[in-house]
């Protein structure tokens, strides 16, 4: 890791390659099942699905017609049934509703069931039951890695976060390990490998024992990605719950990004219909804003759309060569522009408005006293009002977590009365939601969670005995505290300024944060790769209760001069938000090194929240 | 099955799609069910053959140099540590080779084998320990996946109380295994097995949950009276019990409206048809629908607001928003002002709010109030910037006039003269505001000569 002087950042390897595999292995088992056949999709496989083909693609490969798995089966009259799913137990039971209705009818067909991206042995387990295993084949689509964009790959696995960290199920390890097998085999050898937390830890291991066995022979090859960072979300929740400024993040934050793209509405299109547009470097306005923080972007805009003016303005006094020049050269791409620059336009409006609505400003000005922990009453008073005023639950419900993990834990009498508040306004049922937001160490009673914190490191050297051991489990449970305040002194995450923080020049990652606050991911990131290793953060390890590592492989070929070197591959396991990215982007662009973002998938403060709140089944 | 069987035959024998064969041993592939392991690794086309990459095609023809063994040929490479030859046999003749080559894998190889997708069968793990290795071997090799399979096998050779005594001690398969319970729905196992492991909060919990899953009000209301005797904390006990009371008393409220509403002798459901029923909804929305449909009822019906007050100790803070709320948006602005108004033990009147009057203003300005309405409260911010602020982006005129002669502040008030309109009694009342503090200014400077004259 090459940190010292400032040079270019690399080149993002090229990740195309990745579509082309999934799609060219798509059409291998689509054309397992020859002729004519109905596709049955999984909701959230459609959009990871269209970025890499398309209707005519699925057609050209006899596909006829194309449903959504949904609870009501369509009625085909197709010979043979494919269904494209990810491995749940209820889509199981979907498919296996469909079999034992056809053969209740008489009816044969073939079925097909392609999981993706891996078959679990529960889901098998029901067909066996259903009694419907060997009526349906099943096969495996490796769909593991979707690139979004030219430093972003997704594995498009939102329920990671949900089954690992508040089930303790480790179903997906296995996924991540190979998704990373696979990056290591097109990008690697990863020379470097550091991380933290546990999942991260045993995703690592897991990965490893896939490269033992396997022959793979990397020696000598010229990697494209030197290094790369494992980290588990729940090494820093806060960052990722705080209200985003960078112009993706709001844009994430307001409308949805799904899949790398998003729906404009007519608010935004100032029509009367809906635009879809697809957020990333190729889009030449977005791509200069994304990373910038929103005060700096209305500016940007305005001083773009003068630009432009002026461009247009120059077909004034041309003559007719020159006309024809301008029509057929340039006038297509300012029209593109013209029209990229009205869509962000009218999306700044739209988020202006809906932020004047919902007191935005008085938001961040609470999460900054969260953050810097001043005026703690006064913050839990303005989320009470919040929460009494029925603002919307999830908001209300993240406010709640930043002061928990800011404050380890919540003072006995401000949780109860938070929680009866919100029990009132938004739904007793959310009862269930406080108790997973407590397991997951999110949203915790202060006074209790230190007494177990003492009893339970006694407990903990008796855990031979069976009846001691029934008690650490109970303790198990409950996550741990998050020492928020104490890390953010040793690693200084509040910045000291004196007077205004130039957000339009940055001087650190706390711009994406309004210059409040520097995320902890990234600056765990930052240490470790300056440090080229955990020497000297022990404390900082010891308070993010440790499972960090770092491993260099001595087989790997160490050759400074290589690119690859100044390319590390984050990996965000449960999630990664458009700030952390912005954030080191900016770091990589001070470094002279490239970033590139490896996540189960895109996350913010609302999808985590959502994950944790209880629905019926 | 047999004609699907033969359908399938038919398909190898004839397709044009020969090309992705493994070899030239076509028929015997055709009985492959799991061509997944075939395609499950694509990491070695790309090893074997770096440059290759881009001729790769599975759309149809074999491309790249590899003529007689296609691409899919590679892939196989993957899967095995020996490579195609030895690998093949297993592919092709399954059933032969299940005979027996489960008997020789360690725990370890086995568990090893599942993480790779392959089929095991695991029935000649039944001595206790035999099974309590390979759970122990499952866990150690972190694949979820691999962890819930083995304790399918064991929840199904095993008897419930013993399978729940060896969880105890194992953390992690316990946490799969619950999930698993979940996420099947055998609720009574996993209910079972939580009373076992004595987390009684849990076990009342996951049966609370299943409220979520009744749709019949009547049956949900008799299944939450069930809930309150179940073993939660005590702080939770009263939030089932609230849950509980509030909606019965939905039900009968939601009786009651219906048939007010259908009968049309009621003005407000006349003017303001109810767009929702309230069953099912929180608490604070049940309030709100009480302020709007029944504010002035008297405390001994269910559904009036103060009935609903006492009965779920509502803080004061939350009614009065509620309330407000409510009235706001009937420009009921009678009620509102009757809401802010306390009597102290001589008789005057007092605005007074639990809430910020900033809170109080925002409030009623969605509501669309009047001016006249809204600078009352206005007028009541304490802190003078934020009173200023909200009245000059309401125009509400008096306040900002009245703020700033209260400031002594002349240039402001001056500059404010062009926001009102001309002529007006606004301009009339800054003209002689600003009269006062010249003759003021005027009086102060001639006492302040006189004084320095007397020196």
């Amino acid at each position: 890791m090459a940190f010292a002087g400032r040079r270019d950042a690399p080149e993002a390897p090229d990740f195309g390659i990745l579509k082309r595999l999934a799609r060219d292995q798509l059409i291998y088992l689509l054309e397992q099942l020859p002729g004519k056949k109905d596709l049955f999709i999984e909701a959230d496989l459609m959009s990871p699905l269209d970025r890499i083909a398309n209707v005519s693609i699925l057609k050209q490969h006899e596909v006829d017609k194309l449903y959504k798995v949904e609870s009501r089966p369509a009625p085909s009259s197709s010979d043979q049934f494919c269904f494209l799913v990810r491995p749940r137990i209820r889509t199981m039971r979907y498919i296996a509703d469909i079999v034992n209705a056809d053969k209740m009818s008489g009816r044969s067909r073939k079925y097909k069931i392609i999981f993706s991206p891996q078959k679990f042995y529960a889901c098998e387990m029901v067909l066996e039951e259903e009694g419907v295993f060997g009526d349906v084949t099943c096969d495996e689509w490796s769909f593991y890695l979707l690139p979004l964009d030219e430093d972003i790959i997704s594995m498009e696995l939102p329920e990671f976060f949900r089954d690992y960290f508040l089930e303790g199920d480790h179903r997906w390890i296995n996924s991540i390990a190979r998704a990373l097998q696979l990056l290591n085999s097109l990008y690697g050898p990863f020379g470097k490998v550091y991380g933290i937390g546990r999942c991260a830890k045993m995703s690592y291991e897991l990965w490893r024992d896939l490269e033992e066995e396997s022959e793979g022979d990397s020696q000598g090859r010229k990697p494209e990605i030197g290094n790369i960072f494992l980290m588990d979300r729940d090494t820093d929740y806060v960052t990722a719950l705080c209200s985003q400024v960078v112009y993706e993040g709001l844009v994430d934050d307001t409308f949805r990004i799904k899949c790398g793209s998003v729906d404009f509405g007519p608010d935004v299109t100032s029509s009367d219909k809906s635009i879809k547009v697809l957020l990333n470097a190729q889009d030449k306005v977005f791509s200069q804003i994304r990373n910038e923080h929103f005060s700096s972007v209305f500016g940007f805009l305005s001083q773009k759309s003068r630009n432009l003016q002026a461009q247009y303005d120059r077909r004034r006094g041309m003559d007719i060569k020159q006309m024809k020049n301008f029509v057929s050269q340039e006038l297509k791409g300012l029209k593109q522009e013209h029209r990229l620059l009205s869509l962000h336009i009218g999306a700044c409006e739209s988020i202006m408005k809906k932020k004047t609505k919902q007191d935005f400003q008085e938001m961040i000005k609470a999460e900054h006293s969260l953050l810097e922990g001043f005026d703690i009453r006064e913050s839990t008073s303005f989320i009470e009002e919040h929460i009494d005023r029925q603002v919307s639950p999830t908001e209300s419900l993240r406010l709640m977590c930043l002061l928990s993990l800011t404050e380890n834990g919540l003072v006995p009498k401000d949780y109860r009365s938070l929680k009866t508040q919100y029990l009132q306004s938004y739904g007793p049922e959310h009862l269930l939601t406080f108790h997973n937001l407590k397991r997951m160490g999110l949203l915790t009673e202060q006074s209790a969670g230190e007494t177990l914190t003492a009893v339970e490191s006694k407990v903990s050297k008796l855990v031979t005995d069976r009846a001691a051991g029934k008690i650490t489990d109970a303790f198990n449970s409950l996550a741990r505290k998050s020492n928020f305040r104490a890390i953010s002194k040793k690693l200084g995450l509040i910045p000291r300024v004196d007077g205004e923080y130039d957000l339009k020049m940055p001087r650190d990652m706390a711009y994406v944060f309004s210059g409040a606050y520097v995320p902890l991911s990234c600056k765990i990131i930052e240490q470790v790769l300056e440090r080229r290793g955990w020497l000297g953060l022990e404390e900082v390890v010891r308070l993010l209760n440790g499972n960090e590592f770092s491993v260099s492989d001595s087989a790997v070929e160490d050759n400074p001069a290589w690119e690859s070197q100044r390319v590390v591959l984050a990996v965000f396991l449960g999630g990664c938000t458009f700030s952390e990215m912005a954030a080191l982007r900016f770091l990589g662009r001070e470094r002279g090194c490239k970033f590139i973002f490896l996540t189960t998938a895109i996350t913010n403060s609302a999808r985590m929240m959502e994950a944790t709140i209880e629905a019926k089944a | 099955m047999s004609r699907a069987r033969g359908d399938e035959e038919e398909y190898w024998h004839s397709s044009k799609f020969r090309a992705f064969t493994f070899d030239d041993e076509d028929d015997e592939l055709s009985q492959l069910k799991e061509s997944k392991r075939a395609v499950n690794s694509l990491r070695d086309i790309v090893d074997d053959d770096d440059d290759d990459l881009e001729r790769v095609s599975w759309s149809g023809e074999p491309v790249g140099r590899r003529n007689k063994l296609p691409s899919f040929q590679s892939l196989s490479d993957a899967l095995s540590d020996t490579g195609v030859k030895n690998y093949a046999p297993e592919l092709r003749r399954p059933k032969a080779e299940y005979k027996d080559y489960s008997s020789d894998w360690s725990p370890k190889d086995t568990v090893r084998r599942m993480q790779r997708g392959k089929i095991c069968s695991l029935e000649r793990f039944r001595s206790l320990q035999d099974k309590l290795v390979l759970l122990d071997e499952a866990v150690a090799g972190h694949d979820g996946n691999v962890i819930t399979a083995v304790l399918i096998f064991l929840k199904r050779t095993l008897r419930r109380e013993i399978l729940f005594r060896e969880l105890e001690v194992r953390q992690v398969a316990l946490c799969h295994l619950i999930h698993f319970l979940k996420e099947t729905g055998e609720q009574k196992l996993l209910l079972d097995l939580l009373r076992f492991l004595d987390r009684t909060e849990e076990v009342a919990l996951s049966q609370y949950r299943e409220h979520l899953n009744i749709q019949d009000v009547e049956k949900r209301r008799e299944f939450l009276k069930g809930c309150i005797g179940l073993p939660f904390s005590a702080e939770d006990t009263s939030h089932i019990q609230d849950h509980y009371t509030l909606l019965e008393r939905q039900i009968i409220i939601e009786a009651n409206d219906r048939h007010l509403e259908s009968a049309g002798q009621s003005e407000i459901f006349r003017k303001y048809p109810r767009k929702a029923s309230i069953l099912n909804m929180p608490l604070v929305t049940t309030l709100f629908y009480s302020c709007f449909y029944h504010y002035t009822e008297a405390e001994g019906t269910f559904s009036s607001p103060t009935n609903l007050k006492k009965t779920f100790k509502i803080p004061d803070k939350q009614y009065v928003l509620t309330a407000l709320a409510a009235r706001a948006k009937l420009r009921a602005w009678d009620d509102v002002d009757a809401l802010f108004t306390t009597k102290n033990w001589l008789g005057y009147t007092k605005k007074k709010a639990p809430i910020g009057f900033h809170r109080v203003v925002e409030i009623l300005q969605r509501n669309n109030a009047p001016v006249q309405v809204l600078q009352e409260y206005v007028r009541l911010v304490e802190d003078v910037e934020t009173r200023l602020n909200l009245a000059t982006k309401y125009k509400c005129h008096d306040v900002v006039i009245e703020t700033y002669r209260d400031l002594k502040d002349r240039i402001q008030l001056t500059a404010y003269k062009c926001k009102v309109e001309r002529g007006s009694a606004d301009e009339e009342k800054i003209n002689s505001i600003l009269n006062n503090m010249v003759r003021n200014a005027c009086f102060f400077f001639q006492r302040l000569s006189s004084e320095m004259a007397v020196d």
